[in-house]
């Protein structure tokens, strides 16, 4: 049996469907397009703005209200003790908990189904709970460190502890189950198979994760605005206990101060976000080599 | 050669001690999890309950004026939640139209390379600092917006909700994008074995499958929109007002924990108390979003073979 097919419809059908079909892919690229032409308009107005104050002055004074000598190396060196705190923290107790979720842990129980479940509610929380988190137990409360390195550098720590955890596990994952046995097989206890098999095999994917969370809590400001660290401070911080501040607080310092004629703090703030998103794009540079460099494929 | 057999036995090791140890110590680091949810629902609910034996929970829920700090205070916590939504509403109007465009084309237009090169820059936009954001949205958008004709005001809904879209659109567009691509291909060939263009099989056939993820993907963005704090805090404004008047400044509740946290309220005060009643009120807030999402997902999940 023959069907009919009548062929003016389907041919006008398919003009009109062209058209239809390349404004579609149009509105698609436009979509594409806003946010890229966002990030390059804000790169390129930082750029002109900032570029002027980003010379050694900058990195080496301490901030001041002449805006001509003011410089961010408070901010500069607590960040740095921040992310170095922030590794000596959650990497331990980031890969130990992957490690146990992935390698120990009994699926069908269901208080590691909870744990699995409040690791991810937690990767949710707004940062600025965890800013009154710290406030509460850190910085006043039971263990009462007042507003110093240490309370920010856990603070920040257990916001990023959730995306250390979750990237571990995926590296945990990706080594192949035939690596544990075959390990299992010739003798090794777990713990020895996950010390000298699992884990070594996993670290570049481990380490990316963590750069990729250091890289997120550097850029973090409002936990720390909650815990109080402090947006004036001329000197260096001098230990774990002392008072402190941070890169983009002192970029929020300058952005917030009225500006005049005579002093004028918005271009320092965009000298500063240079210096930010530079170290920003050097860590994530970093990670992404690594990723590339050691990724093995099984 | 005999085996000598007196050395071959079934009875399981000695018990090494060492991996007990091991598994303790790992377990404990797993409890660091559960602590800080516990921690976070004390910090909050603790005080915040001490806040409501000062200040009734009815004037707060339904009181229409913000003025902790004033000599006449006011606890009437509307006016911040107004805001929140009022900067949320104009994120989301950006943030998924653009991010779920944006993941169509990723998924079913780019090119296997040029998505490879495309995600991560796009990822790239995620990962600025939210005070950046800030800076834009106050130093650039709204002078921009000023110029445009529009009656703004220095601090507006409108700068922090339009920047704040944009620093969403990768979180909708990411997520977005990977439920699509978990469609199966099977679907997509049987469309265009059938005579459907690319424009019919990306709406009629891979949009509908993804719906789940999709609406996820949505969900978390306005959750997301929902904490920020940096982009409100420096571009909306710290004044509360009732208003969704996109031109006005407004005090999103991030914003007003953030601006008191970095003040100087005596600890133990019914001041210091609201930012802990605000900030139960925002993760309550927050976990209703999330509870919306999971709801949803799981009622329009595509089960494929």
């Amino acid at each position: 049996m023959s069907v009919a097919i009548s062929d003016t419809p389907v041919r006008s059908g398919r003009r009109r469907g062209v058209w239809r079909g390349r404004i579609f892919v149009a509105l698609l690229l436009l979509s594409m397009a806003v946010g890229f032409v966002a990030l390059g308009t804000l790169f390129f107005d930082v750029l002109s703005k900032g570029l002027a104050y980003v010379d050694p002055v900058l990195l080496t004074n301490p901030p001041s209200s002449d805006p001509d000598i003011a410089g961010a190396r408070p901010a500069i060196l607590a960040t740095l003790y921040l992310g170095i705190l922030l590794i000596l923290f959650t990497v331990p107790i980031g890969v130990g908990t992957a490690i146990y979720l992935e390698e120990y842990a009994d699926r069908n129980r269901w208080y590691n189904r909870l744990l699995e479940l409040n690791i991810q509610n937690l990767a949710a929380v707004p940062s600025i709970v965890y800013g009154i988190l710290g406030l509460a137990f850190l910085v006043r409360g039971p263990l009462n460190l007042g507003n110093v390195v240490l309370a920010g550098g856990l603070t920040l720590g257990l916001l990023v502890l959730p995306m250390v955890i979750i990237a571990s596990r995926e590296a945990l994952r990706a080594v192949p189950s035939s690596i544990r046995e075959g390990s299992m097989a010739l003798g090794a206890t777990q713990w020895q198979t996950i010390w000298r098999q699992v884990l070594p095999a996993a670290i570049p994917g481990i380490a990316t994760g963590v750069i990729l969370a250091l890289s997120r809590a550097i850029g973090e400001t409002a936990p720390l605005i909650v815990i109080g660290a402090a947006t004036v401070i001329a000197f260096n911080p001098t230990g774990l206990d002392s008072p402190f501040t941070a890169m983009p607080i002192q970029i929020f310092d300058w952005i917030s101060r009225a500006s005049n004629d005579i002093n004028d703090y918005r271009p320092l703030a965009a000298a500063g976000i240079l210096l930010l998103i530079l170290l920003l794009l050097a860590m994530n540079s970093v990670a992404i080599w690594l990723r590339n460099r050691y990724e093995q494929k099984w | 050669m005999a085996t000598r057999a007196e050395s071959l036995s079934l009875a399981p090791p000695r018990k090494r001690w060492g991996e007990v140890v091991i598994k303790a110590a790992l377990a404990a680091c797993a409890l660091v999890s559960v602590a800080t949810t516990v921690g976070i629902v004390v910090a909050l609910f603790l005080p915040a309950f001490e806040f409501f034996q000062k200040v009734s929970f009815w004037d707060y829920i339904t009181g229409t004026e913000w003025a902790p700090l004033f000599l006449q205070q006011s606890f009437g916590v509307i006016p911040l939640i107004v805001g929140t939504i009022s900067v949320t509403l104009w994120a989301s109007l950006i943030a998924i139209p653009l991010g779920l465009g944006a993941a169509i084309f990723l998924s079913e237009y780019a090119r296997p390379r040029l998505r490879a090169t495309l995600k991560p820059a796009l990822e790239l936009l995620a990962g600025i600092p939210t005070v950046v954001y800030g800076y834009f949205a106050l130093t650039w958008v709204t002078p921009h917006l000023k110029d445009t004709g529009l009656d703004v005001g220095v601090f507006n809904a409108l700068s922090a909700g339009l920047v704040m879209g944009v620093m969403i659109i990768p979180t909708v567009a990411s997520l977005s994008e990977d439920a699509m691509s978990a469609v199966p291909s099977d679907l997509r060939y049987g469309a265009y074995a059938l005579g459907s263009s690319k424009l019919q099989v990306s709406t009629r056939i891979v949009v509908p499958a993804a719906v789940s993820g999709i609406v996820a993907a949505f969900v978390l963005g306005i959750s997301r929109a929902i904490g920020e704090t940096m982009i409100v805090l420096l571009a909306a404004g710290q004044q509360p007002n009732l208003s969704f008047d996109p031109r006005e400044a407004v005090e999103t509740m991030s914003a007003f924990i953030a601006a008191t946290g970095a003040g100087d309220v005596p600890t133990g005060s019914v001041e210091y108390k609201t930012i802990f009643a605000v900030g139960a009120t925002l993760f309550v807030m927050t976990l209703l979003v999330n509870a919306i999402s999971i709801r949803l997902v799981r009622k329009y999940r595509e089960v494929y073979e």
